[in-house]
């Protein structure tokens, strides 16, 4: 079976699900002719022609603002956001009309938009393009918040998004495009909206998604070479947050450290960090730890590997827990 | 520099704006009631249809009012009138057909009314009890719009679906189909209207941008927002701009009549810049004596969209006896029934707030929502 790239199973993806729907349109800045600056939408404007894949102008909230009208209409807008730090003049579309549409309108009228957000850093980039901004997005009522984290589920996850009738913010872990998996299409993949187990283990989950995956991953390869049996978990739906496979796995070990590239404060790992509380305190061993970026701006790039979490400071961070 | 600099079709409707062709109003009925002929724009319709206009004013300014009254007392949170604007919605409301669709802000009664939006239901989001009682595509009138400009965005992308459809210049009149973007003079600030502008005219899309300049922006006279005309922009972001007569419904239907055909054609988006004023507050919660003087409403109230119309009648004697009391009686009896109508308004219950949010409910907020139910059901006599 063939390796293929995370950039190359978003674009089968994509080009599965305009297959499969005439209304499913790709919109975005350099999506069409030069098939993205990833090459997500590589060849989908030649396919589907100009009209279904749209090279848009340079204006992130119009991008948004026009998918909105075009979904009252009936189309299933795929909206690229170029790079994560340039999504924020789409915000108020995002926040105020993409999220709200549905509830003011009392359900009459659906807003089935997928904004597809590659995000993160590690990649050397200049400022504004390595950033991790999905908790202002899973904040946010209304709208579904998801991450893709390897090649498998950058196929399938990207065709649940565009079949589901609300809107879905999709981050892709832009460091890990051109990673490659075998893809078996014909095994049929989980539920969009569900957390698994990516390494089953008894002594501390490890709570991740996107690109912190596969450094989670290595991290309990490394631990497990001192006698540490990490379970990781691939979290993959940020809203909802799936929690049931979190609960049991922290039930069973008494330690969870969660993980991602954006701030720890008030990320994604404060909620998740309160959940577990809520529900797991007898459980507990250790306070659930948290390994994130610093509350900077993301850093020159010169310094990135210092800002982002790798796998000595989240093993640092389960030496912690374990301490305790 | 000649016009062919400009390109040789933008302008053959409305003229370039550049050469101060067009900076004039257009102007079909003054405030006294005369009919005016203009070199690009005829009123099409007979005295039957200006009764019907006239009756549109009448019940909208009468609903207007009644939801003034309301708020006053008590009734509603707030209001937003559009007295001394009717003449705009009125005559681009009906210049619409039904396959048309319109994006408003929050100040479009008139045009709900011409859409066939029970008044009514224009209440619950400014009683509280919702937050958009109509369903769009009954109306094709969408819902109304408190950011200030986003809309228009919405406008071209919804544009952007009917040329998909292929109901855009298809040479079948009878499904083309155009939008209306309805925004003020305050709203032309936004990056969200520049860029719908951008859009609209790289792809060609069918848009009426329909700016109706209030003069203000709550506190904020339209010189705080530019230093050109308005309809003068559109020629800058490539197709053309026109301003009309704001208070004059023949003039406002004749140039919307011809720029939504324009659009239903296949031949882009316009501008119109509709020449109005605000004769009330900007909300009802809004003063606008702080900052704007009496002399300048006086001398608005001169150039009244309904009494131009009136005038007009009357001079002509068109109208069957009795017409302007049974209009007026009419009005007072939709005033009355909208005021029963809201009084009767049922408050939505708390868990209702769960509903809705999304297509597919999440399971985390349906335990959300079961767990403030029981907190509700743990109150004595609670049900």
């Amino acid at each position: 079976m063939a390796q293929i790239t995370l950039a190359k199973a978003v674009n089968n993806g994509l080009r599965a699900a305009m297959d499969a729907n005439p209304k499913v349109l790709v919109m975005g800045e350099d999506v069409g002719k030069l098939g993205g600056v990833f090459r997500v939408t590589d060849g989908l404007q030649k396919d589907f022609g100009e009209d279904r894949v749209i090279d848009t102008p340079l204006a992130e909230a119009g991008i948004l603002g026009t998918a909105v009208g075009l979904a009252m209409r009936g189309y299933r807008p795929v909206c690229e956001i170029q790079f994560d730090g340039f999504v924020y003049p789409a915000f108020d579309q995002i926040v105020c009309q993409v999220a709200k549409i549905h509830f003011r309108s009392q359900g009459r009228l659906t807003m089935p938009i997928v904004i597809r957000i590659p995000f993160g850093g590690g990649i050397g980039a200049v400022e504004h393009h390595s950033e991790s901004p999905e908790a202002y997005f899973a904040h946010t009522a209304g709208l579904k918040v998801v991450a893709c984290a390897n090649p498998i589920d950058g196929y399938w996850m990207i065709q649940q998004a565009i079949s589901t009738d609300d809107p879905v913010v999709f981050f892709e872990p832009k460091r890990r495009y051109w990673e490659k998996a075998e893809l078996d299409e014909d095994r049929p993949p989980a539920p969009l909206f569900t957390s698994r187990v990516v390494r089953p283990g008894r002594d501390v989950t490890m709570l991740a998604y996107g690109p912190m995956v596969k450094t989670c991953l290595e991290a309990a390869a490394a631990a497990a070479e001192e006698g540490k049996d990490i379970e990781v978990i691939d979290l993959r739906t940020l809203s909802p947050l799936d929690m049931g496979p979190v609960h049991e796995s922290v039930r069973k070990t008494g330690r969870a450290v969660v993980v991602h590239e954006a701030p720890v404060n008030l990320g994604m790992g404060s909620e998740i960090a309160a959940r577990i509380t809520e529900e797991c305190f007898y459980s507990l061993e250790a306070p659930v730890m948290r390994v994130g970026g610093f509350d900077t701006p993301y850093p020159p790039s010169r310094v990135e590997e210092e800002y982002l979490p790798d796998l000595d400071r989240v093993l640092d961070m389960v030496d912690r827990s374990l301490a305790f | 520099m000649t016009e062919s600099d400009f390109g040789p079709d933008l302008g053959e409707v409305f003229g370039l704006s550049h050469d101060g062709h067009g900076a004039e109003l257009v102007q079909l009925l003054t405030p006294e009631g005369q009919r005016l002929e203009h070199p690009d724009f005829s009123f099409d319709l007979d005295d039957e249809a200006i009764m019907g206009f006239y009756r549109d004013l009448v019940m909208t300014r009468r609903i207007d009012t009644e939801a003034t009254a309301l708020q006053r007392q008590g009734e509603l949170g707030i209001w937003a009138s559009l007295l001394g604007q009717e003449a705009a919605q009125i005559g681009s409301g009906r210049a619409m057909r039904p396959n048309d669709f319109a994006f408003p802000t929050y100040r479009e009664h008139g045009v709900a009314w011409c859409r066939g939006v029970e008044p009514l239901h224009l209440l619950g989001l400014f009683r509280g009890v919702d937050q958009g009682g109509w369903d769009p595509y009954e109306h094709n009138f969408g819902l109304y719009t408190i950011v200030i400009g986003a809309q228009t965005l919405h406008a071209t992308g919804y544009a952007m679906g009917m040329q998909r459809d292929g109901v855009v210049g298809s040479g079948e009149s009878d499904q083309d189909s155009a939008v209306i973007a309805y925004f003020g003079d305050g709203a032309t600030s936004q990056g969200d209207v520049n860029e719908a502008f951008i859009w609209a005219s790289v792809f060609n899309a069918p848009v009426v941008f329909f700016c109706q300049n209030n003069q203000w922006a709550i506190s904020e006279p339209i010189e705080k927002q530019s230093r050109i005309p308005l309809y003068q922009r559109a020629l800058g972001f490539g197709f053309p701009g026109i301003r009309v007569d704001g208070n004059d419904v023949l003039a406002c239907y004749a140039v919307s009549q011809a720029a939504l055909r324009r659009a239903r054609e296949g031949s882009g988006p316009t501008f119109v810049e509709a020449y109005t004023y605000r004769m009330g507050a900007h909300t009802t919660s809004d003063d606008p004596t702080r900052y704007r003087v009496t002399e300048e409403l006086e001398h608005w109230k001169l150039k009244d969209p309904i009494a131009r119309v009136k005038a007009y009648l009357v001079r002509n004697g068109v109208t069957p006896e009795n017409f302007f009391d049974s209009v007026d009686a009419e009005a007072d009896q939709i005033a009355a029934q909208l005021r029963k109508g809201c009084l009767e308004l049922p408050d939505p219950s708390p868990l209702d707030m769960f509903d809705q949010v999304y297509e597919d409910e999440s399971p985390e907020l349906a335990v959300e929502r079961d767990k403030f139910a029981g907190y509700l059901s743990s109150f004595e006599g609670a049900h």
